[in-house]
């Protein structure tokens, strides 16, 4: 036993003695204990880029190790929602929406982004994005890629029906060419769009239709305003287009499907997400590459109001043990260090778009992005803090920044997706909406203070 | 004769239909894990194979770390819940009381609560004792999960073995240990392999505790899947050539040990 003992603190003394030494030869980088971070990420294009180019990170910080957790955005959500609201402490980086950054910041869930580098330049982050990050004055999460929306179309239908698309154009004039674009039987729809429920899905889309047709979803006193002629307006637009121009079985249709119908000529014109625009432009996912053009989101009797804003931040939950590390990474990962890796790496169409104003002033990237001027102008107009046609008491452009929004957004579009298959009228699904939203939202305590 | 033929060739095409009906998803996943992403949003059957879903996939991820902790939850879980239902399934066929018909239906009637009932509270237990993305939690919530079927499955079996052998035994000098080991356990094994098989496949293909009790050193194959599903852009193809990894080595597993699981499904059925 005590031959034992005495082998064991021989070793250890070893052991001290080889780490000790090692520390003192690797300078003061390694004097820090190692540290290892989890990060939790949805599995998209330009996350497997980062997850891919990380081990350039770990190269530069030999200290901070990386293990990653990949889900898919709906279970992540769940899971990260889990892990912060009971504070476990499972991850260190979170890969979150603008959605959630400001409800979570004011749940002091989240670290705030304070005392970022001089060479971060966060004066080079797009307005509207931080913007979206911020609550009290302080960013609580760094944007990794952001989107808005804006319309596609076929350039070479539209040459051979003679029509041409406008700088602007507005909701009448593209209900106007989609029937003339459409042909049913060699299966061209004129227009596509979102039908899947889900607050994400149909009703990202909605809002912004609902919102340039002069509504939105509650007024100053939390009320909703579902059941009102802006809204009548335009889900009957939404539907009569749908069901006119639009593809069959649209309520199963959410982006992915879209974005298949789109690539593989099916349709005449789209209105959806920027992240699009680089798929569509892509030779090795889409067979319209050559064809696709693109136009600003259509405008309808209210303009101006707040339209499509969605980025992918990284942020630091407060239950993480290591938060000076991951701290270091997401300043890595969304500092123009990285743009410019992923553009060595990988060329400039591949990296995260959106979010800087040095990646738009690049001219390596506007030569291979055409699409990038519209991105630019689109994310800068969509002004999520802006006010709808009467004013409102929320923020968000596409979605009500509320926690209660992911529930009510997802009951409104399988109400919507209703209309769309037939089981019930415009007017009905209102009211439906109207009852259920209102329901929900007594019983969550507002009006609050 | 021919009325014979007739009813022999109808219950042939039947089988045949329910069986190729079963396939079907499973043959359609396979196919779609060799084409490439443009192909997999087509239902076409005519396209060019491709493996290159299936290099993305093993650039991206570790799929032997994740398998390894497949194979052992999977059968770490099976083996801890026989370990409990083996005495229990005993004394409830062969040591009856006024209760056991109740505790049995009980024991039944918690697999009626949805998981996600309980997320929250496993959540914070789990939390409070450090088995947050550990096998040992994934090998005790999947036990637990397992328990009521695999008491069912033997209370089943051990219902069919007469009294009196179990008497003899005992009229012999036999223990309690050496009744259910020397006697109830070889008259039952094609049963009970066949309850540990059914578990194994039932853990195996779990998905909803092992997505939200893991994240990276515990994560089993179904995490492994769910990576590759994707909000914006096409992922049909990766995502058909990990769920085919995945379900490969169960379904290698499963045609070998069909003849125990057939055998032990039908355990006293023509008696």
């Amino acid at each position: 036993m005590s031959m034992k003992s005495a082998r064991r603190s021989r070793f250890l003394r070893t052991a001290l003695g080889t780490t000790i030494l090692a520390c003192s030869v690797a300078g003061t980088s390694s004097a820090m204990a190692d540290a290892t971070i989890t990060i939790a990420t949805v599995n998209n294009g330009d996350m497997v880029v980062m997850q891919k180019l990380s081990s350039e990170f770990e190269k530069q910080h030999p200290d901070i190790h990386l293990r990653w957790v990949v889900l898919e955005e709906n279970v992540l959500r769940q899971r990260v929602t889990t892990d912060i609201a009971t504070k476990a402490g499972q991850f260190d980086i979170m890969t979150i929406g603008n959605y959630e950054v400001p409800i979570w910041a004011k749940q002091k869930w989240l670290v705030p982004m304070d005392n970022l580098p001089a060479n971060y330049d966060v004066n080079d982050l797009l307005k509207p994005v931080a913007q979206g990050l911020t609550y009290e004055g302080k960013l609580y999460g760094l944007p990794f890629y952001a989107e808005s929306a804006m319309t596609y179309y076929r350039t070479d239908l539209f040459k051979k029906a003679g029509l041409t698309m406008p700088a602007s154009p507005d909701y009448d004039s593209i209900r106007g060419m989609a029937d003339k674009l459409t042909d049913k039987a060699g299966q061209t729809y004129g227009m596509c769009l979102r039908g899947k429920p889900g607050w994400g899905e149909n009703m990202a889309y909605v809002t912004t239709l609902v919102d340039a047709m002069g509504g939105q979803w509650f007024d100053m006193a939390w009320k909703p305003t579902i059941n009102t002629p802006a809204w009548n307006k335009a889900i009957t637009y939404y539907s009569d287009i749908l069901k006119a121009d639009g593809p069959p079985g649209i309520s199963s249709n959410g982006f992915n499907e879209t974005l298949a119908l789109f690539s593989s000529g099916h349709c005449a014109m789209w209105i959806d997400s920027t992240v699009a625009a680089g798929l569509l432009y892509d030779k090795k996912q889409s067979q319209v590459s050559d064809e696709v053009g693109f136009a600003p989101m259509p405008t309808g009797t209210f303009k101006g109001g707040p339209t499509w804003l969605w980025s992918w931040n990284l942020a630091i939950p407060v239950s993480s043990k290591q938060q000076e590390a991951a701290k270091t990474f997401v300043t890595w990962a969304t500092s123009k260090e990285y743009i410019a890796l992923v553009a060595r790496n990988n060329g400039w169409v591949a990296i995260p778009p959106g979010t800087r104003q040095s990646t738009y002033d690049n001219p390596e990237y506007k030569k291979v992005a055409p699409f990038a001027g519209f991105v630019l102008a689109a994310i800068n107009s969509a002004n999520p803090d802006g006010q709808t046609a009467n004013p409102r008491p929320y923020t968000g452009g596409q979605f009500v920044a509320i926690p209660e929004f992911q529930g009510i957004g997802t009951q409104v579009g399988q109400t919507i997706a209703g209309v769309l298959t037939g089981q019930s009228s415009v007017a009905q699904a209102l009211a439906a909406a109207q009852s259920a939203t209102a329901r929900t939202m007594r019983q969550a305590g507002y009006p609050k203070k | 004769m021919t009325d014979s033929l007739t009813k022999r060739l109808v219950i042939a095409i039947l089988g045949w239909t329910v069986a190729l009906l079963l396939f079907f998803p499973i043959f359609w996943m396979v196919l779609t894990s060799f084409k490439s992403e443009t192909d997999a949003i087509t239902a076409r059957l005519a396209f060019a194979p491709t493996l290159a879903a299936y290099g993305e996939v093993f650039a991206r991820a570790n799929y032997l770390a994740f398998a390894l902790n497949s194979v052992v939850i999977s059968v770490g879980g099976s083996v801890l819940a026989l370990a409990f239902a083996i005495p229990a399934a005993y004394s409830m066929a062969f040591h009856p009381t006024q209760r056991t018909r109740g505790t049995l239906l009980w024991m039944l009637s918690t697999k009626m609560l949805p998981p996600v009932g309980v997320l929250v509270p496993i959540y914070l237990l789990f939390r409070t004792t450090h088995l947050l993305d550990t096998r040992t939690g994934l090998i005790l919530i999947y036990a637990l999960m397992n328990l009521p079927i695999v008491v069912w499955m033997l209370f089943t079996f051990y219902k069919e073995v007469p009294h009196e052998i179990l008497e003899a035994g005992r009229m012999d000098g036999a223990n309690t240990w050496a009744e259910v080991w020397h006697l109830l356990m070889p008259l039952t094994l094609p049963g009970v392999a066949s309850t540990g098989l059914l578990s194994l496949i039932l853990c195996w293909n779990e998905a909803f505790w092992s997505l939200n009790l893991t994240s990276s050193s515990a994560a089993p194959l179904t995490t492994f899947i769910a990576s590759f599903s994707s909000p914006e852009g096409l992922f049909f193809a990766k995502l058909s050539a990990a769920s085919t990894m995945a379900v490969a080595p169960i379904l290698i597993f499963g045609w070998f040990s069909q003849k125990q699981l057939v055998q032990g499904l039908t355990f006293g059925a023509v008696k």
